[in-house]
Formats: structure tokens, sequence, C-alpha cells
């Protein structure tokens, strides 16, 4: 629990010092969604039926964009070593890691989204539909990516592997999340979508720091 | 019981066992294969009753469905022995899941092609975003990413078990594969056949896709053993037992 703790500290002052590591990505979160008004229409009509994709397609992006570094330095300067040796289970460093990666990642996207409703002209209904879909679904987002991040963290150049690796498991959850904004722009319920990815963040929870332990344990092999 | 299947296990998991004794199985596999293909094809393409709504085009099941239900079944080989890799270390069962994974891919595209061709005349479109279609898809870019993955680590066991992590992950995708056409009401027609309830479907064009179904799966394993004797040549080839064995 201490050393959750400390690397929890460590990882959060890191992130600080070094602000270009997590803002760049969303910088270009924001870029990517300035790109469709520009590149398809600009017609209000059109970007409110696809904003909510559009906003989900560029998290995914971004998501992946600062997933790479997740455990590339700790497994580089020997962290990840000290952290195995140290007798503590790695689920509960993925854990850490993965609620570290969503603060910087999939936090400020949802803090984001009412300014990005705003832009691309999501109609009021869809507003907190969009809010709660990005709340529940960037978690799940981070914690599959923590996955694949701890497979390719040893192989040079494994950022686009990674990307290959993990973009088809975010499917569901781009589908049901798109899905939610997408019903409530309508004015429809969209309550079954939110319960879906609810469900997603519970066995994404519970599931994925295991498998993302057993590839952690493969790059002490390396 | 439970000791033999143990025994069994042990013995499965020997590489100059599976080498010698494989032989003989591809012999079989490939007498089935052949035969299962040309009495299904035959039957299917020419004989069987031609459908009232869909004419001769539906006639595509007989390679659409068991290539469906084989890229599907061969993922969770795949999964399975990564697991049993994961758990008991045995070389023999990485081996078995990297030779299962080209196969697999194989026949998901084989899946998604023909559904393409079928859809054309059938749904006037080749691609429609359905549930079953897309998640079909996802599961071709699940075999692509576990095949890149093996390949991009250049220590063997490391990769192995890379490779299984992902495709255990990656496992979730079959029930929403399977389940998919019953979840959302999508464009995709639920399953013809199933195990619970009387077939739907006359017997004259039944029993041709149960045919061409079983010879696909006689083929997913005549193509698995075969990888499998060439993982083990490759790996093994500087152990004295498989000099002997090529030796006569």
């Amino acid at each position: 629990m201490k050393l959750m703790l400390a690397t929890l500290r460590r990882d959060a002052v890191l992130a600080a010092r070094n602000p270009g590591e997590w803002l760049n990505p969303l910088a270009f979160f924001l870029m990517v969604i300035v790109l469709f008004p520009l590149a398809v229409a600009p017609e209000p009509d059109f970007l409110s039926r696809i904003a909510g994709g559009v906003v989900w397609v560029a998290a995914l992006l971004a998501t992946l964009l600062s997933l790479d570094m997740l455990y590339r330095a700790d497994v580089e300067d020997g962290s990840l070593e000290l952290w195995h040796a140290s007798g503590e289970p790695l689920y509960a460093l993925a854990l850490v890691k993965a609620l570290l990666h969503w603060c910087i990642s999939g936090l400020p996207l949802t803090l984001l989204s009412p300014l990005l409703a705003v832009m691309l002209h999501l109609p009021d209904s869809a507003y907190l539909a969009l809010f709660l879909s990005l709340a529940l679904g960037t978690p799940v987002l981070s914690l599959l990516g923590g996955v694949g991040a701890a497979l390719t963290a040893g192989i040079g150049g494994g950022s686009l592997l990674l990307a290959l690796l993990i973009l088809p498991l975010y499917v569901p959850v781009l589908i049901f999340a798109a899905g939610a904004v997408y019903q409530a722009s309508l004015g429809l319920p969209y309550t079954g979508e939110l319960a879906m990815l609810g469900a997603m963040l519970s066995l994404a929870l519970a599931l994925t720091p295991w498998a993302s332990s057993a590839a952690l344990k493969l790059n002490g092999l390396r | 019981m439970w000791q033999q299947v143990v025994q069994f296990y042990n013995r499965f998991a020997s590489p100059k066992w599976f080498y010698q004794q494989s032989s003989v199985w591809v012999t079989w596999l490939s007498a089935v294969a052949i035969t299962g293909a040309l009495t299904g094809l035959v039957w299917g393409l020419l004989f069987a009753p031609a459908d009232y709504q869909q004419g001769n085009s539906f006639r595509i099941i007989y390679i659409h469905v068991p290539a469906a239900l084989v890229a599907q079944s061969a993922y969770i080989m795949m999964a399975v022995s990564g697991a049993a890799y994961l758990i008991w270390q045995r070389k023999m069962a990485a081996w078995i899941a990297r030779a299962i994974a080209p196969v697999g891919t194989a026949f998901c595209l084989i899946a998604l092609v023909t559904g393409a061709i079928w859809g054309k005349p059938t749904w006037g479109t080749w691609w429609m975003w359905d549930a079953r279609l897309t998640s079909m898809l996802v599961l071709l870019f699940l075999y692509f990413g576990v095949m890149a993955l093996q390949q991009a680590i250049e220590s063997s066991d490391v990769g192995y078990r890379a490779g299984a992590i992902l495709s255990l992950v990656g496992l979730v995708n079959i029930p929403i594969i399977k389940y998919s056409v019953e979840w959302w009401n999508t464009l995709h027609q639920p399953a013809t056949l199933k195990l619970t309830e009387k077939p739907s479907m006359h017997p004259d064009m039944l029993w041709p896709l149960l045919i061409m179904i079983g010879t696909a799966y006689v083929f997913l394993l005549l193509m698995i053993v075969l990888r499998t004797r060439n993982e083990i040549l490759w790996h093994e080839r500087k152990r004295q037992w498989l000099s002997k064995v090529l030796e006569f």
C-alpha cells in the first residue's frame, strides 16, 4: 500500500515536471476535432450528428499516444525490477499505472467535453451523455491500454505495434459510448448503453491488472 | 480415468512422440478432408436444391458457414493452447498456438470475403456495418495483433507468453460474435443450425452443409498438425532424436 502511494506520488511529480508528455496528446485531441468541421462539412446539423463519434475516435487516438510511455521508462531504468523484488504484487502496480494514466489522459478529456460539445454543435440533450460516456469509458481505455503497454514495453519501436494490438479491443467501448451520445442527441434514453459501459469498466477493473502483471513479468525474462 | 488424461497430456506434450505419431494422422486427416470436401462440394454445389428465394447464390453457405465457425473455434483453440503454455510451460502448447494463428486468420478472411460476395446479390451491398460483420472484422484484427506480437519479440519464450496473454484478453470477442445477431437485431440472420433445436433447413440442403462443417474442422486439424510438425522440425533441429528419425 505504501509502495502504491509512493509510486503514485512519484509518477504524479514526473507528470507535473514533464507537462509536454500529457499536454501534447491533449492538444492533438483538440486538433483532430478541429479537423473534422474543416475537412468534412461545417454545417451545424451535420456536425451535431457525427459529434459523438468524432469525439470518441479522437479520444481513442489521444489515449494511444500517451500509452506508449506508461511502462517504458520503468523497464529501462530498472524501477520495474525493484518493484518486482519488493514482493508487492504487480497487480497493484498495474492498477496504479492505469489510474495515473487515466488522470492525465481520460480525465482532462472528460473535463474538456462540454467545450467540444459546443464546438461540434452537439444538442443540449447530449451534453450529459457525452460527459458520462467519457467518464465511464476512458478508464476502460486506460486499463485495457495498460495490458498493451505492458506487453510492448520492452520492444523497440513498440508504439505502432501497441496501436495494432489495442485498437481492436477498444471497439466495443467505442460502439457503446458513441451510441449513447447519438441516442441522447435524438432525445432517446441512453441508460442502457451507459450500463454496458459501466459493466465493461467493472470487468476491466477486475481482470486487466491481472493480465498486465502477467505481461510485466515477461520483461524480466527478456 | 484422470490419471489416463494426465498421461495422455504428458505424452502429447512430448515433441518426439507427437512428431512420430503425427505422420499417420496426416495421412488419415488428409484422406478424410479430401473425401469430405469432394462429397460436400459436389453435393452442395450441384445436387442440393436451389433456394426458393435466393436461387443459387445461397450455395456459398457451404464455404461461408464452415469457414466462420472454424475461424472462431481456431481462435478459442489458440487461446486455450496459450493458456496451457502459461500454466504448464510445455513448449508444444506454444508451438501449437503459433501453428493455429495463420490458419485461423485465413479462415476468417475466407468467411469475410465469401460473406461479401453473398451479400452483394442478396443484400445489395458488399459490406454493412452490421454487428456480426464488424465483430468478425475485429476477430481478424485480433489475429493480426497476435501474429504481429509473436513476430516482434525475438526471444521465443517471451513471444509465446505475450501472444498467449493477448489471445486470452481477446477471447472476450468470441461470445460477442456468437450472440451479436441475437443481442442486436441487425441484418445478419440468426444461426440456422442449433444443437438444441430441430434444424429448419431441408435435409437435402442440410447434409452437405454438415459434411462441409465437419470437413472444415478436419482440415483445420490437418493444418495444425502439419504446421506443428514444421515448428518441431525447426525448434528441435539440433536434437539427436530428430536426426535419427530423419535418417530413415
